[in-house]
């Protein structure tokens, strides 16, 4: 950590800004020229975010690598920011990704190309900054500049029958949660400011704010509407499929790996936290929302005729898992549920760039216009059939971990929540493999399906860094694991002690922790 | 005793930005007679730098200490009314930078355009300084003449004419209204001085449940209520907003807004504020309804000046937010507000105007389809202007509604709070519209080539750099804005 004098975290977050006010000065007809310098831009990025692995203490639960600087003086608005355990793995995975996306996308947008890289390289910045953000206020400003790009992504370059409809829907819907959650913000800081006699939006002071009951109810649900229209919960969902179905490839790809997971995030950072106690009262209903929407999920996607509409509700089923497993308050449950966040970023991250492939060959998405294709596309069909296995979580491959972890952590906390959620892991692999013998298996039907060309060396070099992943963490999550252990053990008491349900074990850790902090105050 | 110490050259000196004003509209008026018809770009220039000349006096007499009272205590000096001064010269300024290229298109490039403006700016920097309520009407009239002129200003425009005589009359009922609450404010204190009304309200307990006073601060509530346009009196503002020219569209929209809100925040906050709780439900129930109806008629507007005529009426309803909230905090996001509102809103005005070109042809905001990559420049500074005014971050708009939202939260309205988020949510889903029919509409009509004079250039990039800076490093301006109230408090 010392290595780095830099501050590595604004670097990462604002170095695609950079990357932006290059390609601003170039022709738009030069396009190679714009996603070269989208590429490096995307690519270096991604090598310094890399540090952060390297250097990351995995001993503490404290926010590492951080920057406080004063931006709004006389309302305590500070430009704060830092990572943990549980941010960590996000930043590297919006990194990887934007990468990904990039060599991705190569081929596929040949209109406005410039427009495109820039909100690319936009919303790589605005998914960091969210992750990284210690501050509520600087968190919100994040959260909602992020929407800009991602709205642009979807209107401008979206399937042309309805792309509008979703990109306003995704917009507004986004807004509805978060300016609530504004208000709630405001009561916090307020009320702080009524208790210490400080203005401040710092997380970290916030976190030791004890909330009375009542107001707590009202600022969880606050934040969880915001979140849950993020993740999205059932029922919020309904913005989803829309969203992803008429998005671009890239779009599609980062809305699934990276923007929902700022919504499962959100109740990590700031729900557990800072209302302990109505987090505890809410567990129930948020569970079972969770385990409506796993199984509604997954009911929808057997239905589905549209492979990515398909892929779109199948991300609802998962996300219920991962919310599922936040809610255990458990170290399994809530390891497996940010495991998973990564793991559904690769699964379904790579499901879409596999639909986008297929779509710019046929042009269509439509289960029925294919059949056989593992006859035709070997390559294809094969890394097809890794992903989908990923995405049932099959053993050795990392959906398994995150869902074990998450059904061992529910189970521990309520064991009928883990027997419905199991039915969910069944259904998944009935629609996964259904569709997927729907689509590669049985005789060649339609004409056009025979000449189609297998994967090209470009694509097969987007796909397999995914696959790599998607092996490492099932063989060995560890390395993952290890590095939220701190974060999570401390989350767990902090939930368990402001919610003054001192179990012996939690006490104990809190004792350990708290001269820490005050140490750290000084 | 005072009168004799106090000479009257001091007295000139309190008003020198007015007076310099005033001299510029007058030799304007004068080099006007030696200029060729349809030559007139060189009077702009000279109230430009009029306009430049005042507001380094009135930067100036920021500087020094002030806070004083002049011409018999009729007006007042303080960081309040140079702020506003401030704001309503920048605002002009950037009227007229807009206005220059409008009228040479439409035929308009008359002198007394220039001498109007001028003198209705003078109009506003008296309400602003008014520390009577006489001086307020006489303020309040002198820009309201200018602007009744202005608005017909295209003579051979039927709507323009329309809208002129509309305002000219409601606005003469609404003047009435005024000038009766402030003779009944004057029967029940005896007194038309703002720091002498406090202090008889304050002395004279009884007076708070005098049906009098109350009629009074009722009547002076739809007088000013009219001039800022607030619902259910706003009913002039769409057609007013439609029919005037551009450019005196976007100096209502911001100068005459802010002029009458100057006078409503100093005759309120200080003179009537020990009988807020009188007034405050009031208030309350006028901002929830004009938030509401501005942004919800918004929405099904097809003609772009129309959609900004309803929303700058949403705009003043989150300004009346914070006025009822009341407080240090909510004064602060006012000033804050009307300066965010006034960049953005004439940077969006300088796009209508740029894009609609000659007799308004591409008004619509349909008309504005395939734009986005076109001309990207001004796509993206119209897109800047939309986001910021629905109040999207990083922007001005955004941080000027989040101190509004903040300052009433402060004080427990929570609910009306959370009325606003939920109208500035409503609010999105306009300013967006623009910004979908500019990226991702195809083009319906031929636009036709745009030229982009030096002057619109600089008025927007003005209008982004604030747009921007302002959201981005608002630590100054909201410094900026915690002195010029540390009078009122």
């Amino acid at each position: 950590m010392s290595i780095v004098s830099f501050d590595i975290l604004s670097v990462i977050t604002f170095l695609p800004v950079l990357g932006i006010l290059l390609i601003i000065g170039i022709g738009k007809e030069k396009h190679n020229v714009i996603k070269g310098i989208t590429l490096l831009t995307a690519l270096v990025n991604f090598l310094i975010s890399l540090i952060l692995y390297r250097d990351f203490n995995l001993t503490t639960h404290r926010f590492q690598f951080t920057t406080n600087v004063p931006w709004i003086r006389g309302y305590g608005i500070n430009y704060h920011v830092g990572i943990d355990g549980i941010s960590l793995f996000l930043i590297l995975l919006t990194t990887f990704l934007t990468v990904i996306s990039v060599i991705a996308c190569w081929k596929d947008i040949k209109e406005k190309v410039k427009g495109f890289m820039i909100c690319l390289l936009f919303l790589e910045t605005g998914m960091i900054g969210v992750f990284v953000s210690l501050d509520l206020f600087l968190f919100y400003i994040f959260w909602e500049v992020m929407l800009i790009p991602m709205y642009l992504l979807i209107g401008v370059w979206g399937a042309p029958a309805r792309r509008i409809y979703a990109a306003v829907k995704f917009f507004i819907y986004t807004m509805f949660g978060s300016l609530l959650m504004l208000v709630a913000i405001l009561v916090i800081y307020f009320y702080n400011y009524s208790v210490t006699g400080v203005y401040t939006f710092d997380i970290e002071q916030l976190y030791q704010l004890s909330i009375p009951y009542g107001t707590q109810i009202w600022l969880f649900l606050a934040f969880a509407l915001a979140f849950a229209i993020k993740v999205p919960m059932f029922p919020f969902h309904t913005w989803l499929p829309d969203a992803h179905t008429e998005a671009p490839t890239v779009g599609s790809v980062l809305l699934a790996a990276v923007l929902l997971k700022m919504g499962t995030y959100g109740f990590l950072r700031f729900n557990l936290p800072l209302f302990p106690e109505a987090t505890l009262k809410f567990v129930p209903l948020i569970s079972i929302l969770a385990l409506i929407g796993i199984i509604y999920g997954a009911m929808v996607c057997i239905v589905q005729k549209d492979l990515k509409r398909l892929i779109a509700f199948s991300s609802v089923s998962h996300l219920g898992f991962v919310v599922l497993g936040i809610f255990a308050l458990n170290i399994q449950g809530l390891e497996g549920g940010i495991l998973q966040m990564l793991n559904h970023g690769f699964s379904t991250g790579a499901l879409f760039l596999i639909v986008g492939m297929i779509y710019e060959r046929r042009h269509t998405r439509m289960i029925e216009e294919f059949g056989g294709l593992s006859k035709v596309m070997p390559v294809y069909a094969t890394l097809f059939m890794i992903v989908t296995l990923s995405s049932i979580g099959l053993p050795g491959l990392n959906g398994f971990v995150g869902e074990f972890l998450i059904l061992l952590g529910t189970f521990k906390s309520n064991m009928v929540y883990a027997v419905i959620a199991a039915l969910g892991v069944i259904l998944a692999a009935v629609y996964m493999l259904w569709m997927f013998q729907r689509v590669m298996f049985g005789e060649v039907t339609k004409e056009e399906n025979r000449k189609l060309k297998d994967l090209s060396l470009r694509e097969i070099i987007v796909l397999l860094p995914l696959i790599f992943f998607i092996f490492q963490i099932g063989v060995y999550p560890k390395p993952f694991l290890s590095r939220m252990d701190a974060s999570v053990k401390h989350l767990i008491a902090q939930v368990e002690l402001k919610a003054g349900r001192k179990s012996a074990e939690g006490a104990r850790m809190v004792y350990i922790i708290d001269p820490d902090q005050v140490k750290q105050g000084e | 005793m005072m009168m004799t110490i106090v000479p009257p050259i001091v007295n000139l000196k309190s008003i020198l930005p007015e007076l310099v004003v005033v001299i510029t509209a007058l030799v304007v008026l004068l080099f006007d007679l030696a200029l060729a018809k349809d030559k007139k770009t060189p009077l702009a220039v000279l109230s430009l730098l009029g306009l430049a000349l005042s507001l380094i006096f009135s930067i100036f007499m920021w500087r020094g200490d002030v806070s004083a009272y002049a011409f018999n205590q009729l007006i007042v000096i303080d960081r309040f009314t140079l702020f506003f001064n401030s704001l309503f010269i920048v605002a002009t300024f950037i009227t007229l930078l807009i206005s220059i290229n409008y009228l040479r298109e439409e035929g308009i490039n008359y002198g007394e355009y220039y001498a109007l403006v001028l003198l209705a700016t003078v109009g506003m920097m008296i309400m602003a300084k008014a520390n009577d309520l006489i001086i307020v009407f006489l303020g309040l009239e002198t820009l309201s003449i200018s602007i009744y002129v202005l608005v017909g200003f295209l003579r051979t425009n039927v709507k323009s004419n329309e809208s002129s005589l509309k305002y000219f009359l409601l606005g003469a009922f609404s003047s009435a209204f005024l000038l009766y609450g402030i003779a009944l404010v004057y029967g029940a204190t005896g007194t038309t001085k703002l720091p002498d009304i406090a202090r008889y309200i304050e002395s004279t307990p009884h007076l708070l449940s005098n049906p009098l006073l109350l009629t009074a601060v009722g009547f002076l509530i739809v007088g000013f209520g009219f001039k800022v346009a607030l619902v259910p009196f706003h009913m002039w503002t769409p057609d007013v907003y439609e029919g005037a020219p551009t450019s005196i569209t976007a100096f209502m929209s911001v100068g005459v807004k802010a002029a009458a809100f100057s006078a409503f925040l100093r005759v309120f906050l200080s003179s009537f504020s020990q009988l807020r709780a009188d007034w405050m439900m009031i208030l309350w129930a006028l901002a929830v309804l004009t938030m509401t109806l501005g942004n919800v008629v918004a929405i099904i507007q097809e003609n772009i000046k129309r959609m900004l005529a309803y929303s700058s009426i949403a705009h003043a309803g989150y300004i009346l937010v914070a006025m009822t909230a009341g407080g240090n905090l909510a004064t602060t996001s006012i000033i804050y507000y009307l300066m965010a509102y006034t960049l953005m809103n004439l940077g969006a005005f300088a796009v209508v105007i740029l894009y609609g070109k000659k007799g308004e042809e591409n008004i619509l905001i349909s008309d504005y389809a395939g734009a986005g990559f076109k001309y990207p420049f001004l796509s993206v500074a119209m897109a800047i202007f939309m986001f910021s005014l629905a109040g999207i971050p990083p922007l001005a708009g955004f941080i000027g509604k989040f101190y509004i939202f903040s300052a009433a939260v402060k004080q427990g309205f929570i609910w009306l709070t959370i009325i606003a988020v939920l109208n500035s949510l409503v609010a999105v889903y306009y300013y967006l519209r623009v910004t979908v029919v500019m990226y991702m509409r195809e083009p319906v009509k031929e636009v036709g080539h745009l030229s982009f004079p030096i002057s619109m250039i600089i008025a927007l990039l003005i209008t982004t750099f604030f747009t921007l800076h302002m959201g981005i490093l608002p630590s100054s301006y909201l410094q900026l804005a915690r002195e010029s109230i540390a009078i009122l408090m």
